[in-house]
């Protein structure tokens, strides 16, 4: 840090009378200058999310909120078998994308980052572009591209590969899929390439000429070393995707229904806030310990291998 | 062949490098093909080239509207978050005080939340306030979601910055305003210009906040989703958001210029200065 020697010359210049007076220390002026942004996320986000744990407790009658404590919403969460069953559906969907986007975008972040050469922040660039782009619009699209009279079916059939249009492509699980993997690769690129960057080179050099082979000096070395990327990646991948609400609404149909479609209804016309709420806490809670285990998981399987 | 690290490249990897950018670009190049498409269905062979329905765009008035919201709501976020990620993002890389991690940890979490839960935390806080859902509600909840994005672009911004320029202003008998305003903003405004740039974009294109905060002002994303269930405004909707993804890309090329030319400019100045 560049900032660190200035600091101190500045402090010895203007010695404090007495005992140093807090008001004008570096952590005074540090707090005040950070206390509005501070503020605003305390009652913009902090402030919001207390309020839905303290709802989630509490049950409603009507217009009427029962503030007496209840655990009825989380038994209502966990055992009805439709939210159940949207709670299994949107954990699996939210693993399964994180493993296919983390493990599709590594070998680019590691192109970028070992063959990027020069051009390094112009393909960086190239890759994030479309994810600055309307996410709405893009799920809009892959609603277009697949769908019975959509844009594969017909290009295929007028390239005469098929003769009637596929059905399975559109409303369901897979779909889900396809479009979440689409939306999140420039999430899980980013982080595994900044890690990427930060290895030291002559230390593969160094595994190749003891004699490591490219897959082995890649376990051994790259892989271990390049994990807390991977780790930020699945984090930002799969915790945010459990309760995505608009791709499993245009292109999931029946069967790709997720547990945000569920949250939201306890908002709308169902109105059962604390239900909502007990939803929300739930899957968050619960996608958390999942993200927990796989960074586990990772950590093992990186040690044996090393 | 051989890299320069003994790390060999191997001839299929650029392929596929080549194929994940194809299916990165697919969809949101297949817009602006379809949106020129002479036929209300989205379907190839295509039908020949017409822009009537981006002409159709003109005449209506709804849309308008959305758009007018749009860019309300948009300048208001960029300046908000763009002002309390300045604050910030000085604070975190000038100083150093307890309880720094916690809260940066606290201003980036919107990054790691599903957006759906941020969004009803929201709605429930300003329905138990009495607060009436408008423009005003949206700006609120899109600040809080672009804080992240601007306080990155921020904080690299303001990280490499040579203090010692300041402390010489200070000496030269400049007051500390006039201190900011003539020596630091001119190093640090490439990166605020950016960060301004990138929230403007994320709240133009944000949907769930605004789907749960608007009321009765649709932006233009929940202008959209109302469209979406007719499919005979699918074409209008293509056009629009061929536009709307123009504008993006526009914003964000000029952000990353921006950034790019902050990042050269504190770059040159370290090494002048030895």
């Amino acid at each position: 840090m560049v900032a660190l020697p200035g600091s101190i010359d500045a402090e010895s210049k203007q010695p404090l009378v007495g005992s140093r007076r807090w008001a004008a220390s570096d952590e005074a002026k540090g707090l005040t200058l950070i206390s509005p942004t501070l503020l605003y996320a305390l009652a913009l986000l902090f402030l919001p999310v207390l309020i839905v744990i303290a709802y989630s407790f509490w049950s409603q009658d009507y217009l009427t909120i029962d503030r007496s404590f209840t655990l009825e919403n989380y038994r209502v969460a966990l055992t009805e078998p439709i939210y159940r069953d949207l709670l299994w559906r949107s954990l699996t969907i939210s693993l399964v994308v994180s493993v296919i986007t983390v493990s599709f975008s590594y070998p680019v972040a590691w192109f970028i980052s070992f063959h990027g050469g020069v051009h390094k922040n112009l393909w960086l660039f190239l890759i994030t572009v479309p994810c600055w782009t309307s996410y709405l619009l893009r799920v809009m699209s892959w609603k277009v591209i697949l769908g019975y009279q959509g844009v594969l079916n017909t290009g295929l059939m007028s390239t005469g590969l098929i003769d009637t249009p596929v059905t399975s492509l559109l409303y369901n699980s897979n779909a889900v899929i396809i479009t979440l993997v689409h939306s999140w690769a420039a999430f899980a690129i980013l982080p595994i390439y900044v890690s990427l960057e930060k290895i030291d080179r002559s230390l593969i050099e160094a595994a190749h000429d003891l004699g490591d082979n490219k897959v082995w000096s890649f376990l051994r070395v790259t892989l271990p070393l390049s994990l807390p990327g991977v780790i930020s990646a699945f984090l930002i991948v799969m915790i945010p995707t459990v309760g995505d609400y608009v791709t499993p609404k245009l292109v999931g149909g029946k069967d790709g229904v997720m547990i945000a479609t569920a949250i939201q209804a306890q908002f709308g016309k169902g109105a059962n806030w604390p239900l909502g709420a007990a939803l929300s806490v739930t899957t968050m809670v619960i996608v958390s310990a999942m993200a927990g285990l796989m960074v586990l998981a990772l950590k093992l399987f990186v040690r044996r291998i090393k | 062949m051989s890299g320069r690290h003994g790390i060999r490249k191997s001839r299929w990897l650029p392929v596929y490098v080549t194929a994940y950018l194809a299916f990165l670009y697919l969809p949101i190049l297949l817009l602006p093909i379809f949106s020129f498409n002479n036929a209300a269905s989205t379907t190839f062979p295509l039908a020949g080239f017409t822009t009537k329905w981006y002409a159709a765009l003109w005449g209506n008035t709804v849309m308008l509207e959305a758009a007018r919201n749009s860019l309300i709501v948009g300048i208001c976020v960029s300046i908000l978050s763009t002002g309390l990620a300045i604050c910030a993002a000085r604070a975190v890389t000038r100083y150093k005080f307890r309880g720094q991690r916690a809260t940066t940890g606290l201003l980036m979490a919107p990054l790691f939340l599903p957006e759906i839960i941020v969004a009803v935390s929201l709605l429930m806080i300003v329905l138990q306030l009495g607060i009436e859902l408008s423009l005003a509600t949206v700006i609120l909840g899109q600040t809080m979601f672009c804080l992240p994005y601007a306080l990155s672009v921020l904080i690299s911004g303001f990280d490499g910055f040579d203090r010692s320029l300041e402390e010489a202003s200070l000496d030269l008998g400049e007051t500390a305003i006039g201190t900011f305003r003539r020596v630091t903003l001119p190093v640090v405004a490439p990166a605020i210009i950016s960060s301004l740039l990138v929230s403007f974009t994320i709240s133009l294109d944000e949907f769930i906040l605004a789907f749960f905060l608007s009321g009765t002002q649709p932006t233009l994303p929940v202008y959209i989703w109302g469209q979406l269930r007719f499919a005979a405004k699918l074409p209008s909707v293509l056009a629009l958001g061929t536009l709307m993804i123009a504008l993006s890309i526009i914003l964000v090329t000029t952000a990353e210029i921006l950034r790019r030319r902050a990042e050269n400019r504190l770059k040159a100045g370290a090494a002048a200065h030895g």
